[in-house]
């Protein structure tokens, strides 16, 4: 029964996709079947990312319409064989993303793979709330800059009430993804340091990837980091943070919360 | 440009940026998330019943207000009576 790991952030270009291509990457490279599913109809982008942007034969929509079988939509990588694309849309109407459409194809991967990966589009309208709507498990990535941090406190604010585990009583695991991380900067004061993002969004860091030109590099390579510059702090970086999703857990102690966020504890509305 | 400007120049900035957004997101748990706002509608609510029993006052003619403070928050209710009403004769 696979997991549903939904990477999300709010904010525009902090690196979800790169980031859910990443960690899509590392966890089929330890093994696992994944399966992405890239929910920005209209304008896709992890099917570039992943080289595959010329095998896209059927999409997300095509599926929940009933145009095609889910085993016809999924593109399989050419790297790792047990690593699979759902692409988004490119043309179709957003309206046909449905939330019991999305249900039924999440559902009926569950079965199939270990991990199913939910790539969100930016903002907090219907394509972000259905990515996030049957997470297990939530990344929610970050970059040290106040835009991203305000709209991040958003998207946690969501997980913990418009998920079907928060209506359900429970809790999505959630953790931080803090991407184009300069210590150097840090260091000086010109960003904000990672205790200061983990004292103000106040869940647990999953991992810290460093601002590198790997990235940018591998993704116009379209490879995954993890794939295409494997020994790379970037791709070392993600590899870990599949190792603590995978429950090598979290032997990191969770951080005491600051004043702060003890005086403002964000409310599940 | 003075020796003094070129040390002003690099002060951090950081500190700021985590000042504002400890402000900012303060602010905006309360709004946002549904939280301290419905509860001020639910208060405002009942208030409104309960004056009504007994005198008829104008919708807009009660602020209610809610402040979160450090260590106290206080919730202020506002009510205008009309000069007619000073009486205090029942609503209805």
């Amino acid at each position: 029964m696979a997991k549903v790991l939904v990477v999300t952030s709010g904010k525009g270009g902090v690196g979800k996709t790169t980031s859910t291509a990443a960690l899509g990457a590392a966890l089929a490279q330890s093994g696992q079947k994944v399966a992405m599913i890239d929910f920005d109809v209209g304008l896709r982008n992890l099917d570039l990312i992943m080289g595959a942007e010329r095998r896209v034969v059927y999409d997300l929509i095509n599926v929940i319409k009933g145009d095609a079988k889910i085993e016809q939509a999924l593109i399989r990588d050419k790297r790792v064989e047990t690593l699979h694309l759902l692409p988004a849309s490119q043309t179709r109407d957003k309206d046909n993303l449905t939330d019991e459409g999305v249900a039924r194809v999440i559902d009926g991967l569950r079965e199939k793979f270990d991990w199913i990966i939910c790539d969100s589009p930016a903002g907090i309208e219907r394509g972000a709330t259905l990515a996030m709507r049957h997470a297990d498990v939530a990344v929610v990535v970050t970059n040290p800059e106040v835009s991203s941090i305000r709209d991040s406190d958003r998207i946690i604010g969501m997980l913990d009430s418009k998920t079907l585990k928060a209506e359900n009583g429970e809790q999505v695991e959630k953790h931080l993804l803090l991407t184009r991380y300069d210590a150097a900067r840090a260091q000086r004061g010109e960003i904000l340091k990672v205790e200061d993002v983990l004292e103000i969004l106040s869940i647990p860091l999953l991992a810290i990837i460093p601002e590198s030109t790997e990235v940018l590099r591998s993704s116009n390579l379209g490879a995954p980091v993890t794939l295409g510059s494997p020994n790379s702090a970037p791709a070392r970086a993600y590899l870990d943070a599949v190792r603590k999703l995978q429950g090598e857990t979290l032997v990191e102690v969770q951080k005491q919360r600051g004043l702060f966020s003890k005086l403002f504890a964000r409310r599940a509305a | 440009m003075s020796l003094f400007s070129f040390f002003k120049r690099n002060t951090t900035s950081a500190p700021v940026a985590r000042e504002r957004l400890q402000v900012l997101l303060a602010h905006e748990r309360t709004i946002v998330g549904g939280g301290e706002s419905d509860l001020v509608a639910i208060l405002r609510e009942e208030i409104m019943a309960v004056i009504a029993k007994h005198l008829a006052v104008p919708q807009d003619k009660v602020q209610i207000k809610m402040d979160r403070g450090a260590s106290v928050s206080t919730l202020e209710v506002d009510i205008e009576i009309p000069a007619t009403l000073a009486g205090l004769r029942p609503a209805a």
